[in-house]
């Protein structure tokens, strides 16, 4: 199988996005009528049902996570569109492809928890698809099909932590983007306190495809654990760099050989980071791993965003790693001390490693350092950002070697 | 009840008990440096984290509720591994200067460093720095010490309710700054002090009281405020029969009104104690001078004056000013010696004024 | 206080704040109420003619025209009345003479009251509104409200206040007068007061001075003693000839001070007993060297009638002598031999003679202190008072005409001076202009001026500038500030090179209380060319 399914964006560039009118000329907002039938008892179990689970990296069941909402008098729906995973770039296709099934998906929400009032929360860098997505939601409110509920484009300012969910909230209230401690969740005391369901574009948007077409279907899609499908987004080293929409039991080979068309200038390949900048650098023989999320796990990685990074036999591994080493000292937030300190220390020894400068216990600090932060600190930025540095160490710890003060 | 196993000890505690004090209550000795019972929660120095059956991360204690059944472990290895990398990773950035800083003897850095054995820090690159800020009279703020637990900044919030000061930048740069990295005296600051109360290194400490004497060194006399009616208890910190600073005590059993806050004046104005005006022997007016005299001289004048105005004018003819200042015992006796022994109702203080 | 400071911060469901700086100068007290308002929600209403910094956070802030208390209050009492916000049931079953107080509030609409107070008829409805409806509401008061000529007035009007939505006797509510030295209450409580003994027994009343003749041995005046003020004036008048002043700084803190230094002149016999050479001291024929709290062991009375230990940290400085051994030995000096071994057995007979101390022992104070009275051994204290009952029996509504202030502006002194404190200094200043640091911080003494009325005079901001009233005149920085209205300046009255009571009215006092109106006196702004 080498075939793209298309659930989310199966009318790209068919429709204009910013009018309900064509959505519903496709069989839009159906499935919103559809829950708004439903007993919120029901809708939930029809979402529980689809096997539907959070496309944002923590994979937890949809339904399962809307049906631990207390009863509240007012409750939020909050979309993460905050995308600041480098590379990755597919819930800003999804809105320009298919804005309004984002909304219709965030109204099935709103219905399912009983939530009159939605934010999406875009990444500053996205000026337009703020436009585009407030255009979207006045055309649907003007045809009539969000009824009492309304959605809210929020911008954030450029913080990559914004994109864990508690630091989003904090971002939407107008504090520091720093992450909370959990417990509470967001599900029972979110955005000013209140239960808030925190979803990403990609998990909303697939859930009018549920109500339209049953949970059944949905759920016979991909892997059984993972249903449905993902929104890739490949770059590096590749023929073909560009989105694709596959079943989660998509094959990575399949989306480096044949949906990228192979490796660049005709070179080997090398590795595959998965998932965004904290993701797991995997090498060749790992590549016969489908894509959903326990499978990932099982090698040590995460889906995470869905953005493929293909690296060719050329690129130096542990200068890679230096970078990325930096992109996450600086996107720290700071609350935490293992990141805070960490993340500072971790760039400090990788560039040390990179300059020829270190010995072999300057990886073991590494390694203890990493240990630490995994376990230890407070939000997933901190406890994700060793990953790239674990992950080459075990598969290209020669590449770090190589680097060593004795052998420069 | 919900029960618990911490480090093999079974026990009750009520649902809704953090972990952090269900672990001290089994008797573990859990180290923290941003917890603070009276400020919100920040859960962000993770000195604190504990290992629990089935967690596949390590949990920070003080924002975890403990839960029914669970196995906890406070000093497992990944737990000690874990403080000891955070206390390196602290000891890194913070600037050492013990030998001449106000809080030796009474920092947690220091204590905990001495508990794990932490005596140098594997990270030896650069630190920070910050330096030193500010020109206020009233408080050092050395940003070098500072180990980023926020708990100036909750207090600031949380119990004086000036919110003077917060984190400015992020990750590694993040310090505690004033509006725009400003002044103290520009921003909402009244100089209470209770960022220094709360801070656990000596990051912030009394300009005041700088050189003057060591926690250790420092006997603390429990006493109340000489400033305004609201009554705060303080301690009096006395060396060599000096005051040479001024704390309080948190503890609301021993600091009822104000539970250790306290204000500008009471943290900080001390040390009119020891203004080289203080009057140190009785004076008695000649040749439109006053001049020192003895005690007796001075007493056997004021009595003699007192008794021939008396005799010459009756009793009502005198009056005293008592003082709102000093103690219930004084004015007691400042009244009865009017009432009883001069024989007047000629008695009144400032109550009004 | 009648009730507890602690309830500011978790019991009071609204607060009301008038003529009260709290952050400023009962800071402590200042945070509960502001985290009560941010963390649970409380209401916080204030009325303040300068606008402080709790007014920002306040539900309502009513920025009146100095002294019009009396007129500000009848017109939220006019509403509650009108709207039918009061406490029916506790005003039928605990108070009395309301039929006469409702009659004289009657007239007070807001829309009477507005043009008086300068607060807009809406805001005096909507404090008015908020404060009855509120499940608990305190009323909190300091100088501002009590140093007018109405002072007394304008206390008896927030009473009347309390009584009429029976906002007393529970936890969060209450009229609390915010003592403003750090034992006020102490001093009022231990009878160093013209009028009465220890715990405000009477000494008009034949039975209270057997009971003290009894125990002093010697036979007692029954007639009422002289105020501060009128013992200042019966100086002047060259009636009183000898003055003892124990720790007091009357030519700093006393209204009118050329008259006050005019008086202590005339004197015969002027003996202080101080920690510094005062202004006061500095004319005295005799100086007693005391000791600071910090040298002394005793006890202070807060504005809550806790009673708490001050405990004794280093020895005399000098020469100095505790001040109860300097009063003993003048007392044995005059033949009436007076010892004690210490504070303590000085307190023990304190409780003998004052019921509402009378179950506290120093061994008990240990902790947390007790709330007077405490009439026995083995009573935990009262925080708050009048729970099921008044001292009196039944509540007393007052029925209280609105009256202006003594001296109002006039083309000559177009503007009202008010005077007050500052975070950062106590007092005369005795000791905090000498505490380094906080000296350092407020050097001087400043004029708050309105930026509108200082332009048309053409005063910049930190000039010197004039302040002229028809007691004197003294040379301060300017200050400009929007806190206070065009017509309103205000000063310190801390330093006594700027003393501001230069330029405060001695000549007009509260009938009864005999406080002083330091917030209402006529005055003039000039630059200084």
């Amino acid at each position: 199988m080498a075939e793209e399914i298309r659930i989310l964006l199966a009318h790209a560039d068919q429709i204009d996005p910013a009018q309900a009118e064509d959505y519903i000329k496709v069989g839009g907002y159906k499935g919103l009528e559809k829950a708004r039938g439903m007993t919120s008892k029901d809708l939930i179990e029809e979402v529980k049902k689809s096997g539907l689970r959070g496309r944002g990296g923590a994979g937890f069941n949809a339904g399962m996570k809307w049906s631990f909402v207390p009863p509240a008098e007012v409750k939020y729906v909050v979309c993460n569109l905050d995308e600041g995973e480098p590379g990755t770039y597919k819930d800003r296709i999804i809105c320009e492809k298919n804005a309004q099934a984002l909304i219709e998906g965030m109204a099935i929400c709103g219905v399912a928890i009983n939530a009159q009032q939605g934010y999406i929360y875009c990444r500053g860098e996205y000026p337009f698809v703020v436009d585009l997505l407030r255009k979207a939601i006045q055309s649907a409110k003007d045809v009539g099909a969000l009824g009492d509920f309304d959605i809210e484009v929020r911008m954030g300012a450029g913080a990559y932590v914004c994109g864990e969910e508690t630091a989003l909230i904090e971002s939407i209230e107008g504090h520091r983007g720093e992450p909370r401690f959990k417990p509470p969740f967001p599900g029972v005391a979110g955005l000013w306190g209140v239960p808030t369901v925190v979803n990403n574009v990609e998990t909303f948007a697939c859930l009018p495809y549920i109500l339209t077409n049953g949970a059944d279907c949905f759920a016979s899609i991909g892997a059984p654990k993972y249903p449905g499908t993902k929104v890739l987004t490949l770059t590096g080293d590749v023929n073909n760099p560009t989105y694709f929409e596959v079943p989660t039991n998509y094959i990575l080979s399949d989306v480096v050989y044949k949906l990228g068309g192979g490796v660049k200038n005709g070179r080997k390949f090398k590795a595959v980071q998965v998932g965004g900048t904290s993701g797991a650098f995997i090498p060749e023989q790992n590549l016969n791993t489908p894509i959903d999320f326990d499978s990932m796990s099982a090698i040590g990685a995460a889906l995470g965003s869905g953005a493929v990074l293909v690296m060719d036999e050329t690129r130096d591994i542990v200068d890679i790693v230096t970078r990325i080493s930096k992109f996450f000292e600086h996107e720290s937030c700071g609350k935490c001390n293992p990141c805070r300190e960490g993340t500072f220390r971790c760039r400090e020894i990788m560039e040390k490693i990179n300059s020829g400068r270190a010995t072999e216990a300057d990886i073991d600090n590494l390694l203890l350092l990493a240990r630490v932060m995994k376990r230890a600190a407070l939000c997933g930025l901190g406890q994700a950002a060793p990953v790239p540095i674990t992950s080459t160490i075990e598969h290209f710890g020669h590449e770090y070697r190589r680097k060593l003060l004795q052998y420069a | 009840m919900i029960k618990l196993t911490i480090d093999g000890k079974e026990i009750e505690v009520a649902r809704g008990t953090m972990l952090l004090d269900a672990c001290r209550q089994a008797g573990a000795d859990i180290p923290t440096l941003c917890y603070d019972p009276d400020l919100r929660l920040a859960g962000s120095c993770r000195m604190c984290v504990v290992d629990v059956k089935g967690r596949p991360a390590l949990v920070a204690s003080c924002v975890a509720p403990a839960e029914n059944g669970m196995v906890v472990q406070t000093e497992s290895d990944d737990v000690v591994e874990s403080r000891k990398i955070i206390l390196e990773l602290l000891a890194a950035r913070h600037k050492f200067e013990c030998p001449t800083c106000e809080k030796d003897g009474e920092c947690k850095l220091q204590d905990y460093m001495y508990r794990y054995g932490v005596k140098e820090s594997r990270y030896d690159g650069e630190g920070p720095h910050f330096g030193m800020e500010d020109p206020n009279p009233f408080i050092e703020r050395d940003y070098d010490k500072c180990i980023m637990c926020t708990r100036c900044v909750r207090a600031c919030d949380g119990i004086t309710g000036a919110q003077a000061i917060n984190v400015k930048d992020r990750g590694h740069h993040a310090k505690i700054a004033a509006p725009f990295d400003g002044k103290l005296a520009d921003s909402t600051c009244v100089f209470c002090g209770q960022c220094i109360m709360v801070c656990p290194v000596g990051a912030l400490s009394s300009k005041v009281a700088a050189g003057q004497g060591k926690p250790a060194q420092n006997k603390k006399v429990l006493t109340t405020c000489t400033y305004c009616g609201t009554g705060c208890t303080l301690e009096l910190n006395v060396n060599n029969d000096r005051v040479v600073g001024v704390t309080s005590n948190r503890d609301e059993n021993w600091s009822p009104v104000n539970k250790g806050a306290l204000c500008v004046k009471g943290r900080f104005g001390w040390d009119f104690i020891h203004s080289p005006d203080r009057l140190t022997t009785p004076m008695i007016r000649e040749n439109g001078g006053l001049r020192p005299a003895s005690w007796d001289e001075a007493l056997d004048f004021a009595a003699g004056k007192i008794k021939e105005i008396k005799e010459k004018y009756g009793p009502d003819s005198l009056a005293m000013f008592s003082s709102a200042r000093v103690t219930n015992e004084e004015n007691y006796l400042a009244q009865k010696l009017m009432r009883a022994v001069i024989g007047t109702n000629n008695v009144d203080h400032c109550a009004r004024l | 206080m009648t009730n507890a400071i602690g309830e500011l911060e978790k019991d009071a469901t609204a607060i009301f704040l008038i003529g009260t700086n709290t952050t400023e100068n009962h800071p402590v007290i200042g945070y509960k109420i502001r985290k009560n308002v941010r963390e649970n929600g409380a209401k916080l209403i204030v009325a303040d003619p300068r606008e402080i910094e709790l007014a920002k956070m306040a539900d309502v802030y009513m920025q009146f025209r100095p002294g019009t208390d009396v007129a500000l209050l009848n017109g939220m009492m006019n509403v509650i009345i009108n709207e039918g916000l009061l406490d029916k049931e506790f005003v039928e079953t605990r108070t009395e003479a309301y039929e006469a107080f409702a009659q004289v509030v009657e007239k007070y609409t807001p829309e009477y009251v507005s043009p008086i107070t300068g607060v807009a008829a809406e805001d005096i409805r909507k404090a008015a509104r908020i404060y009855a409806e509120a499940e608990r509401a305190s009323i909190c008061y300091a100088m501002g409200l009590t140093q007018h000529s109405t002072g007394t007035d304008n206390v008896k009007s927030c009473c009347n206040l309390a009584l009429l939505t029976g906002n007393l006797g529970k936890p969060g509510t209450g009229v609390n007068p915010l003592r403003g030295q750090n034992n006020v209450q102490g001093a009022c409580d231990m009878g160093a007061l013209p009028v009465v003994f220890t715990a405000y027994q009477g000494v008009g009343i034949e039975a209270n001075r057997e009971k003290f003749e009894k125990a002093w041995g010697v036979k007692l005046s029954g007639q009422n003693g002289l105020t501060l003020t009128a013992a200042i004036n019966k100086a002047h008048h060259g009636e009183l000839k000898a003055l003892l002043v124990l720790g007091e700084n009357p030519m700093v803190s006393d209204p009118d001070l050329d008259h006050v230094e005019d008086a202590l002149d005339n004197l015969e016999f002027l003996m202080v007993q101080d920690i510094f050479l005062t202004e006061t001291a500095q004319r005295a024929d005799v100086v007693f060297p005391g000791v600071t709290f910090a040298e002394k062991e005793g006890t202070f009375t807060n504005t809550e009638r806790r009673v708490q230990r001050v405990r004794k940290a280093i020895s005399n400085r000098g020469d100095a002598r505790q001040d109860y051994e300097i009063l003993c030995e003048l007392s044995t000096r005059l033949g009436y031999p007076m010892s004690y071994s210490s504070p303590e057995e000085i307190f023990e007979e304190i409780r003998t003679l004052t019921p509402s101390y009378a179950g506290i022992t120093y061994q008990r104070l240990e902790g947390k202190g007790l709330h007077w009275p405490c009439p026995t051994e083995d009573h935990p204290g009262t925080p708050i008072l009048h729970k099921e009952k008044f001292n009196r029996g039944l509540g007393l509504f007052h029925a209280i005409e609105f009256r202006e202030a003594a001296e109002l502006p006039d083309a000559e002194y177009p503007l009202i001076l008010s005077t007050g404190r500052s975070l950062f200094h106590y007092h005369t200043g005795t000791m905090t202009r000498r505490a380094v640091a906080l000296d350092l911080h407020q050097p001087e003494n400043e004029i708050q001026v309105n930026p509108a009325t200082a332009a048309k005079l053409g005063i910049i901001d930190g000039e010197m500038a004039r302040v002229v009233t028809r007691r004197g005149n003294i040379e301060l920085k300017a200050r400009l500030t929007d806190i206070v209205k065009e017509n309103v300046i205000f000063t310190f009255f801390h330093f006594s090179e700027a003393a501001a009571n230069v330029l405060t009215n001695a000549s007009v006092l509260d009938p009864v209380a005999g406080i002083p109106e330091y917030k209402v006196s006529a005055a003039r702004l000039e630059k200084i060319s």
